[in-house]
């Protein structure tokens, strides 16, 4: 029987298989490292040139060349199948990953470079030249055509990058599985263990499809739409800045934190009402969150302060609010005041051990609750215990999420901070990078929202704005009573909230 | 059970990971041998010293006189003591073989935290429990009370979220019901068991009685409760229908748990006790559990403050006498020095299992009275494990309480995790019943284990849930709780023996938990009253 009409179908899904892994690495470069363009020239043209050297080295293969044939074949479904989980998880945690990236790309090249020569020599003797040429050049460039429109038309909107570069290895890998039977007559001995291979390869990429939304979890957090300029991963998070014409953005586990083109907005709104609020000029001052420092630096603009107590979890955000220069120039150096003293420890813990009374005014400006770990510190025991180390009359202001995309985990705060005893205003103001988001403020005493900065000459805040931060539009207003829960230690109804909420908008 | 496509593939995975990682394990054995293992305490090294018949006769200096003398600093004594204390009652002290108080309740303390060596939390008491409510209130884990008059737990002592979660499959779940193996015969059967809780929940005799209260002293008695008692779980789980393996798991998890047997080897009224007494009408349907870092050895500390009993922990007694004349002699035996020494006491209160009542007690020595042998005890092994760092898990966080799917041991609980505790190092306690229907043998086996041993065993129940566990922990140290839970086997808990074991003999009263049957910090906390109560009515007083 003649296979050779068959065989051109394989080389469809090869060629196929081929630009897609190429797409792939080009796409996820331009993803993780930005700057499409010149990322997909270099992609593109490494891919080229591996795959003439894949060319040059397939004369040097002079034998079983079926064998050879199905063998780069498996090949190139494995490596080029994980191509995208081990690029997209080799970003996450490897300083190395362009060498990663580009290897894998000459890899892959080289091994689908190697493909096409040797199956012209498989079909040498049963074919002549010429149409051997036009017809297996022109599935290849078929495939090329069948892959550049599948890529961005089907399988990256319906299965995501790493899906489909999983799907592709299947579909290299299948395609070897049936060639031991195309090609049985040239195999000869070793046709069985060739089989046996060629399964393994589908067990082991079928397992992988199972488990792509595993690494996809794995890896999301590092996706970011900026160039990387400085990545580090502590024992408590991940922390990056990128860097953008309009300025640099600071991402804990993903989450932008701040950029640094609006981000005093939200720091001037986040610091001064507590001080406006306050019935005297708080004197000392606690942070509780904020390493970055730049809520200290609006403390530090405000008159009478003479201590400010900061505490952060993890070290490396003050060490780096202190030494990485972009962020020293931001907050305007400020854990260089000596009124300025960082505690290294989980706020949670670290309120317990405070003085009683002590604060004349505390900012609390923790990332949002998207985990346990998080969402302790939004409970009403935590505000309870951060009661206990407030001066009476005493001011705080604490960032609370966004009550337009978030709107009852907010509500849920709000009513949280009510339940351990405080008075609360809520209020909100617009942060380009953020949207809208929400803050409260809270006395223990009944209070009238301030109408009056304590401070002039801020860029975003001035009287007649601080008054209208306390109005709330109707799609951000307080829902109904039975709507929201009060974030417990043992229901923390915040987190499960919170995650459902956000869920809808991503 | 069905293969799944998924989990043939997994398994395969697995398979392939597992060659890939063989070079790892023999590393991981060798960092195993590495990682310091100690047993805490040994106090049946004492304990079995005496009873194989070491002689403790006090010199006539060495005696002492007092009203009363408490035997077992554990919780049924402390109680007793809280109780005589706030009856203006001082004269007496409490011995303890242990040097710390608290029992199969006490806690220890690392330098990381404070942890567990045994129980670990209670349930929310409901009203009714008067004495325990008051406890608890007292100490602010109970913060007031409902409309309804049920208390309201403090929001510190509530277990935090997340509280639970198991690890089936790979992967940890939030929750004990192993959902990943559950199927729809699994969940017709959880449904059965819910039916029929939710039936015994609501269950009022004719005197209104609930069918399992706390203390079991209020529940009722009523002949179709005391039928439960006849036959057992396991055999009452099949005439229900209940059979699928998840649910069948979930059961004997839960009687190891709770009364260190089988469901073969406890009544359906154990069982069902376990689901039922912590059953609530409002809510998620289950009380609150309050817990603390150091388990039940904040509520052990609140009894010995509330109660400022002269304690003497390190004292090994040895024989209890009633004399003719009235009076009781206690000579203890002190493990330090090797001294001994005696009180005398117008009443002693044996706060101590039965088992070892028959041993302390010359009369029932001599001639042990038929009831002693109706108690049961099943051994427990409690391990503390000292981690640098927490391990990384796959699926549901850290929580409270850990326990993997199918494992003959309990899981762990987080010791760090009530205090907010979430980063860098901490401890876990693990724990496994040792539920061997031979109680005897398994204790057998359980003291000839030395500590490697011990250390390889919780590493071998843990490897698969936590592969990087070995190469995180620093330190684990044991207890070995030889008569940890008396065990609820048919017949016992409506049986004559119990009753029989709780009256008092010629000046000598009883207090414990498996009196009641059932190993629960308000059982000895109720009969530490009972028998404060029976002793200031001996004394004179009207308690």
């Amino acid at each position: 029987m003649d296979r050779v009409p068959l065989l051109f179908l394989n080389v469809l899904v090869v060629a196929t298989c081929g630009l897609v892994y190429e797409l792939l690495a080009g796409t996820l470069a331009s993803y993780v490292l930005g700057d499409s363009v010149t990322q997909f020239s270099l992609i593109i043209g490494l891919y080229l040139s591996a795959m003439g050297v894949g060319a040059w080295l397939s004369g040097k293969i002079e034998r079983n060349l079926a064998m050879r044939f199905l063998d780069v074949e498996l090949g190139v479904a494995i490596i080029g199948g994980l191509s995208a989980p081990i690029l997209l998880l080799s970003f996450a945690r490897l300083s190395w990953f362009p060498v990663v990236l580009y290897g894998l790309v000459f890899v892959i090249g080289t091994l689908v470079g190697l493909e096409l020569p040797i199956l012209m020599r498989i079909c040498q003797d049963r074919l002549s030249f010429k149409d051997l040429v036009s017809r297996i050049l022109t599935f290849d460039y078929l495939g090329a055509l069948v892959g550049s429109l599948l890529f961005p038309l089907v399988f990256v909107p319906k299965l995501g990058l790493l899906k489909t570069s999983v799907f592709f290895g299947l579909c290299n890998a299948a395609v070897a599985l049936w060639g031991t039977w195309l090609l049985a007559d040239v195999l000869g001995a070793g046709v069985r263990l060739l089989r046996a291979r060629a399964l393994f390869v589908i067990a082991l990429l079928g397992f992988a499809f199972t488990q792509v939304d595993l690494i996809e979890g794995l890896a999301e957090d590092d996706l970011f739409p900026d160039p990387v300029v400085l990545s580090k991963t502590t024992p408590y998070q991940r922390v990056v800045f990128t860097q953008s014409k309009r300025g640099f953005n600071l991402y804990l586990n993903g989450n932008l934190q701040f950029s640094s083109g609006d981000e005093y907005r939200y720091h001037e709104a986040l610091v001064h009402p507590a001080f406006a609020a306050a019935p005297a000029p708080p004197r000392h001052v606690l942070v509780l969150g904020g390493g970055d420092g730049l809520a200290v630096r609006e403390i530090l603009k405000q008159p009478g302060v003479e201590t400010v107590d900061l505490v952060d979890l993890d070290p490396a955000m003050p060490a780096l609010a202190r030494g990485f220069r972009p962020l020293v120039e931001l907050n305007g150096d400020a854990f260089a005041d000596p009124r300025v003293t960082a505690h290294e420890a989980d706020a949670f813990i670290w309120v317990d051990t405070a003085p009683a009374g002590r604060f004349d005014a505390a900012i609390i400006d923790f990332p949002d609750p998207n985990n346990f770990a998080l969402g302790k510190l939004y409970t009403r025991l935590f505000y309870q215990k951060l009661r206990r180390i407030l001066a009476p009359g005493a001011a705080v202001t604490i960032q609370c999420t966004s009550p337009l995309y978030a709107r009852l985990s907010y509500w849920s705060i709000i009513r949280t901070i009510e339940a351990a005893g405080f008075r609360v205003h809520p209020y909100h103001a617009t942060v380009p990078s953020f949207g809208i988001w929400g803050y409260a403020l809270a006395r223990t005493v009944p209070f009238d929202p301030p109408q009056r900065l304590t401070v002039t000459g801020l860029r975003f805040l001035n009287d007649r704005e601080l008054a209208s931060m306390f109005t709330f539009p109707a799609d951000m207003a307080a829902p109904g009573a039975d709507a929201v829960e009060i974030n417990r230690l043992d229901n923390q109804w915040l987190v499960r909230t919170y995650e459902t909420e956000w869920r809808r908008w991503q | 059970m069905a293969v799944t496509r998924r989990g043939a593939l997994f398994g395969l995975g697995s398979a392939a990971a597992a060659a890939l990682g063989a070079s790892c394990t023999r590393d991981d054995a060798a960092r195993a041998r590495d990682v310091d293992a100690a047993f805490a305490f040994s106090p049946e090294v004492v304990g079995h010293r005496i009873r194989d018949g070491a002689r403790v006769e006090p010199s006539p200096d060495a005696w002492r006189d007092l009203g009363v003398v408490i035997v077992g600093a554990g919780v049924a004594g402390l109680s007793a003591a809280r109780a005589l204390s706030a009856a203006d009652f001082h004269d007496f002290v409490v011995l303890e073989l242990e040097s710390a108080i608290g029992g199969t309740a006490r806690g220890g303390r690392t330098d990381v935290s404070p942890h567990p060596w045994g129980a670990h939390y209670t349930n929310l008491p409901r009203a009714e429990n008067v004495d325990y409510v008051a406890f608890l209130r007292a100490h602010g884990a109970v913060e007031g009370l409902d409309a309804a008059g049920e208390p309201i737990a403090a929001e510190g002592a509530i277990c935090r979220d997340p509280d639970e979660r198991s690890y089936t499959a790979g992967k940890w779940f939030e929750g004990l019901l192993p959902v990943a193996v559950m199927n729809a015969a699994a969940a017709a059967d959880l449904a059965k068991l819910e039916a029929q809780v939710a039936r015994w929940a609501a269950f009022r005799d004719a005197r209104g009685r609930r069918a399992f209260a706390l203390p079991r002293a209020l529940g009722s008695d009523a002949d179709e409760v005391r039928a439960l008692d006849t036959q057992t779980f396991a055999a009452w789980l099949d005439a229900a229908g209940i059979t699928a393996p998840p649910v069948r798991w979930l059961c004997d998890y839960a009687c190891r748990d709770d009364f260190g047997a089988r469901p073969d080897a406890v009544s359906a009224w154990a069982g069902l006790h376990y689901f039922t007494s912590r059953h609530r009408e409002t809510g998620d349907g289950s009380a609150p559990v309050l817990t603390w870092p150091e388990g039940n050895g904040r509520m052990v500390d609140w009894l010995a403050a509330d109660a400022h009993p002269e304690i003497l922990t390190g004292l090994a007694v040895a024989d209890v006498q009633p004399l003719e004349a009235g009076g009781v002699e206690v000579r203890a035996l002190d493990v330090a020095t090797g001294a001994a020494r005696g009180f005398r006491a117008k009443q002693v209160l044996l706060a101590v299992p039965q088992v070892f009542a028959g041993r302390l007690l010359r009369s029932f020595r001599d001639a042990p009275p038929a009831h002693l042998a109706e108690f049961v005890y099943g051994p427990w092994l409690v391990a503390n494990l000292e981690l640098h760092t927490r391990p990384g898990a796959r699926g549901y966080p850290l929580s409270w309480d850990n326990v993997p799917y199918g494992s003959d041991a309990l899981g762990y609980i987080c010791a760090t995790h009530q205090a907010g505790n979430d980063w860098g190092p901490t401890v876990l306690t693990w724990y496994e019943a040792l539920a061997d229907a031979d109680a005897k043998a398994a204790r057998k086996a359980l003291l000839s284990w030395d500590a490697a041993a011990c250390r390889d065993r919780v590493f071998a129940d843990l490897r698969s849930a936590h592969p990087d566990l070995v190469r995180r922990t620093t330190r684990v140290t044991f207890a070995r709780h030889g008569h940890a839970m008396v065990r609820p086997r048919p017949g016992f808990v409506f049986g004559a023996a119990r009753e029989a074991a709780a009256q008092p003999f010629r000046g000598v009263h009883f207090a414990h938990t498996d009196l009641s049957g059932l190993a629960l910090f308000e059982e000895a906390f109720w009969h530490g009253r009972r028998a404060a109560a029976e002793i200031l009515v001996a004394q004179g007083r009207t308690g």
